[in-house]
């Protein structure tokens, strides 16, 4: 992480009564009690006290907190409800945490435009509930979206288990209102589609807290499908399974969602949920297909017979809609059932070309074996979003740092099969150093560069995404050739 | 005479972007010309002609993956997915009707740099939702990708979604990866015909907040109509219609149930062949007149008919509603664009309209895109000079001296 100013640490009285000036009573955190509660995000290994916390309620607000932070040259972490794996809202020593859990009101149901206003701090799963009662519903489902915040979503481009058929949350946004670390306002986009100008939007999602503070976010709303039918499928060996996704593909259907279990992770699962999946079962194959009732028919006989030609073990598919959701009950809670057989778990987030799953999977068993960790593997196989989960106990010495060495092994294979760091989770601190398997200095650079045309002071939430931090000035340097003919090969006609 | 750089592949574009950086050369993108009057009118020193960038060099159906050079014709882009049963699902548009250019010209790279979608885009996303990553070369001549082949990726910043759309201001895109997606067997197109704009348009947001799962959502008033080639849309007064596609005998079931929601209206299903012809129709514009000014409005879709009522009282355009609403194509009487009504009409609803035809002179006088408050556009010279600290590349294509 980058040094800690000592002048700004040293100055943090004066900074909390001036952000105390701006804000509602109570809603700056300095004492030690207080901050405890911000010290990690999901990615509990990574611990550090903010220097401060703000909890701004408006826009105007957030505007002035971040005025007053550039003026003391004090860094800025905002921070959804702290639910990311990757350690992306983990504080700074002197940084002040900026608070987004006020922002907490849906502004706007407009089912005229098929769209909801929301402030950030509103929950994932409060939207679809918001719109339920007339049939419509948000369509990314991180698994944590009963406390996940749209703004955190939006930071990380949070998806879920429909992201083929319905896509990520980059695919369904529509516009943004965001504040500049120097205080400035803007809107990007709204209730129509597509913005003009730069895809500013395209831009914010993923960008993980380092270009602006989003205040207010209006997602687009859909029609929830007529029916929904679940398949579950058992197959004696995840090549079968992979084989199987490949076939369903291949033959034109794309199911709303599709997921693979391996053994370990079927046991944990059924032992926790009591789903009723095959335990004797190598991999489990969850495929869900939605739409009118004539095309849900057609698509789930069609299914079956894909599956029956892979060589399936076992085929159910759900007979009502309360048997569709029990399905997905075990797969929704495979973490904590994970949780329950090991007293720790390191979750990964790769992701690789659906075709690589049996080759991946196997070097990852190889992996296991000589690390001496266990791993579940739960994989979203619609769009290749592998999830091993490693298996370790943090009492144990030496086991978590074993722990993240496998993991990182995990994802650079994940690189080498045309695959990339991370789906869904982030970069955070946690993937940080393994950029530079992905990308080269001048890819990075170029990275860099966008980030300072935001926020020139690298000042918002740095010691994130990018290994080495350059100053925007270095950056910004144009090298100029002399003006000679460097390339008198080049044609010229 | 402008001078033109054609180099034959990505290593001497960044070459030719290196020496156009010492020399101070500024450069007008090109790679099947077919959108040369499409945004601001430039005057660059020459022209960077990449159409060498061409070429299929890798496509896997069952991943839902194609990577292409970024000049390889949209034709044979879609030739080869279609062999697999493929297609890209954003149905991308050639406006070489309204633009006045052949067609067949057009590439991927210009599709994607323009951002544009067809009538499929209220529900299978824009152009830029099917970007997987990208290759291409900054204004400093740094060659510089981001994304890959997969379709959930947040590693990085998402440079593939701002490229789309920036129209060769930021970069010169050398290679593109997109997602691809089975293409429908069966198209059904439910028509009610004769009802007013109003009317209509209800009847499309009604649809579209339905489980009917419409593909396609537009409002064609008599003007337009009759231009088309089918012939029981040419003989209506205004024509309604709901696109149904899927993978069978389903969809066609799908548009009786439909059509029986509507049976107290004059109803009509088109099958698939005049489907097929009568959406190619909306998605290339082949409707609207060939001259005069010309715009393209995304507003709110609730807010179309206001909008409409509002260009109707001094500029009497003809207006064909697309994506339920949301896309308007308003054609004026003449050359004059009415940009004062159109940008005012616009201030009070959110919304952008682009200037997709005008004379040269107007369209150097006036903004072509939608002007944006203080501080985006401010932001947005900023990302321009991050990429190209120089403006050599499409110098004022988008933004007068940007």
């Amino acid at each position: 992480m980058p040094e800690p100013n000592q002048d700004v640490i040293r100055r943090s009285g004066e900074l909390a009564s001036s952000l105390a000036a701006v804000l509602p009573k109570g809603a700056v955190l300095d004492r030690e009690d207080q901050r405890r509660v911000y010290e990690s995000d999901g990615l509990t290994a990574y611990r550090q006290m903010p220097l401060m916390v703000a909890l701004p309620e408006t826009t105007d607000q957030v505007s002035k907190v971040l005025t007053i932070c550039a003026s003391f040259g004090a860094k800025v972490v905002p921070r959804g409800a702290g639910t990311s794996l990757s350690g992306g809202a983990l504080p700074l020593a002197d940084g002040v945490l900026l608070g987004m859990s006020r922002f907490n009101r849906i502004l706007d149901v407009d089912y005229a435009n098929r769209c909801v206003v929301a402030q950030p701090g509103v929950t994932n799963l409060a939207i679809s509930d918001a719109v339920a009662d007339r049939g419509f519903y948000y369509a990314p489902d991180p698994s944590s979206q009963i406390a996940c915040t749209i703004g955190g979503n939006v930071a990380e481009n949070a998806g879920g288990v429909h992201c083929l058929k319905y896509g990520l949350t980059t695919n369904n946004i529509q516009g943004l209102e965001m504040v500049l670390m120097d205080g400035q306002v803007m809107r990007l986009g709204g209730r129509h589609l597509d913005q003009s100008g730069y895809d500013l939007l395209g831009v914010m999602a993923g960008s993980e807290g380092l270009l602006a503070v989003i205040t207010e976010i209006t997602v687009r709303i859909l029609p929830k499908p007529q029916t929904a039918q679940a398949l579950l499928v058992g197959f004696d060996t995840v090549q079968a399974a992979g084989n199987c996704v490949a076939a369903i593909i291949a033959g034109g259907i794309i199911p709303g969602g599709m997921e693979l279990m391996d053994g370990p992770a079927i046991r944990a699962a059924e032992a926790y949920a009591g789903a009723g999946y095959p335990t004797d079962a190598q991999a489990l194959l969850i495929v869900e297909v939605d739409g009118t009732g004539e095309e849900v028919k057609v698509l789930a006989e069609r299914v079956s017979g894909i599956a029956a030609d892979h060589g399936a073990s076992t085929i159910r598919a759900s007979a009502s809609d309360q048997e569709r959701v029990t399905f997905w009950a075990g797969r929704k809670a495979a973490f904590p059932a994970v949780g329950r057989i090991s007293p720790d778990y390191y979750c990964m987030d790769g992701t690789i070309p659906r075709a690589r799953l049996a080759q991946v999977l196997s070097q990852i068993a190889v992996m296991s074996e000589r690390y001496g960790l266990g791993v579940a593997n739960v994989f979203h196989a619609g769009d290749g979003n592998l999830h091993p989960l490693i298996l370790y106990d943090a009492n144990n010495p030496g086991e978590l740092d074993r722990a993240e060495q496998f993991g990182a092994d995990i994802l650079r294979l994940c690189v080498a099969m045309g695959g990339v760091l991370t789906g869904e989770h982030g970069v955070g601190v946690e993937k940080r150093d393994l950029m530079g398997e992905v990308f080269t200095e001048q890819d990075l650079a170029q990275q860099q560069r966008l980030k300072c045309a935001f926020d020139p002071d690298g000042a918002l939430n740095p010691g994130k995404v990018f290994p080495t931090l350059h100053r925007c000035a270095e950056l910004g340097r144009v090298h100029v050739h002399g003006g000679k003919t460097r390339f008198p090969e080049l044609p010229r006609l | 005479m402008t001078e033109i750089f054609a180099p034959p592949d990505s290593n001497q574009v960044a070459e030719a972007v290196s020496q156009a950086v010492s020399a101070g050369t500024t450069l007008d993108l090109r790679g099947g010309g077919s959108k040369v009057a499409y945004g601001r009118p430039m005057d660059t020193d020459a022209i960077l002609d990449v159409s060498a960038l061409s070429g299929i060099d890798l496509y896997e159906p069952e991943e839902l993956v194609i990577t292409v050079g970024a000049a390889t014709p949209m034709a044979e882009v879609q030739s080869v997915l279609a062999e697999a049963n493929q297609h890209l699902a954003f149905e991308p548009p050639n406006y070489g009707h309204v633009l006045g250019h052949g067609v067949g010209s057009a590439t991927i790279g210009g599709i994607i740099a323009c951002n544009l979608s067809g009538p499929r885009r209220i529900c299978a996303g824009a152009a830029r939702d099917h970007v997987l990553g990208i290759a291409a070369i900054s204004g400093r001549g740094d060659a510089f990708k981001s994304g890959g082949r997969v379709v959930k990726n947040v590693t990085g910043y998402d440079l593939s979604k701002l490229m789309a759309g920036s129209m060769g201001t930021l970069g010169v895109m050398t290679e593109v990866t997109l997602k691809t997606l089975p293409r429908p067997t069966q198209t059904r197109t439910v028509l009610i015909l004769g009802i007013d704009a109003e009317t209509g348009l209800k009847v499309l947001e009604q649809t579209a907040g339905s489980q009917a799962e419409a593909t396609g959502l537009a409002f064609l008033p008599k003007l337009q109509s009759e231009r088309s080639a089918v012939p029981v849309i040419s003989e209506a007064d205004s024509v309604t219609a709901m696109r149904l596609e899927g993978a069978g005998d389903s969809v066609a079931d799908r548009a009786m149930v439909l059509a029986v929601q509507h049976k107290d209206a004059k109803v009509q299903i088109l099958d698939h062949e005049d489907s097929l012809t009568y959406w190619a129709e909306i998605r290339d514009c082949t409707l609207m007149p060939t001259s005069g000014a010309l715009w393209r409005i995304s507003v709110p879709p609730a807010s179309a008919a206001q909008l409409a009522g509002r260009l109707a009282v001094d500029c009497d355009p003809e207006i064909l509603f697309d994506w339920a609403g949301g896309l308007m194509w308003v054609a004026m009487k003449d050359d004059d664009p009415c940009e004062g009504l159109v940008r005012d009409a616009l201030d009070s609803l959110s919304g952008h309209a682009t200037l997709v035809r005008a004379t040269e002179s107007i369209r150097r006088t006036i903004p072509v895109f939608q002007p944006q408050s203080d501080p985006l556009a401010e932001l947005s010279a900023r990302i321009k000079e991050a990429f190209d600290p120089q403006g050599i590349l499409n110098p004022g294509r988008m933004v007068a001296g940007q």
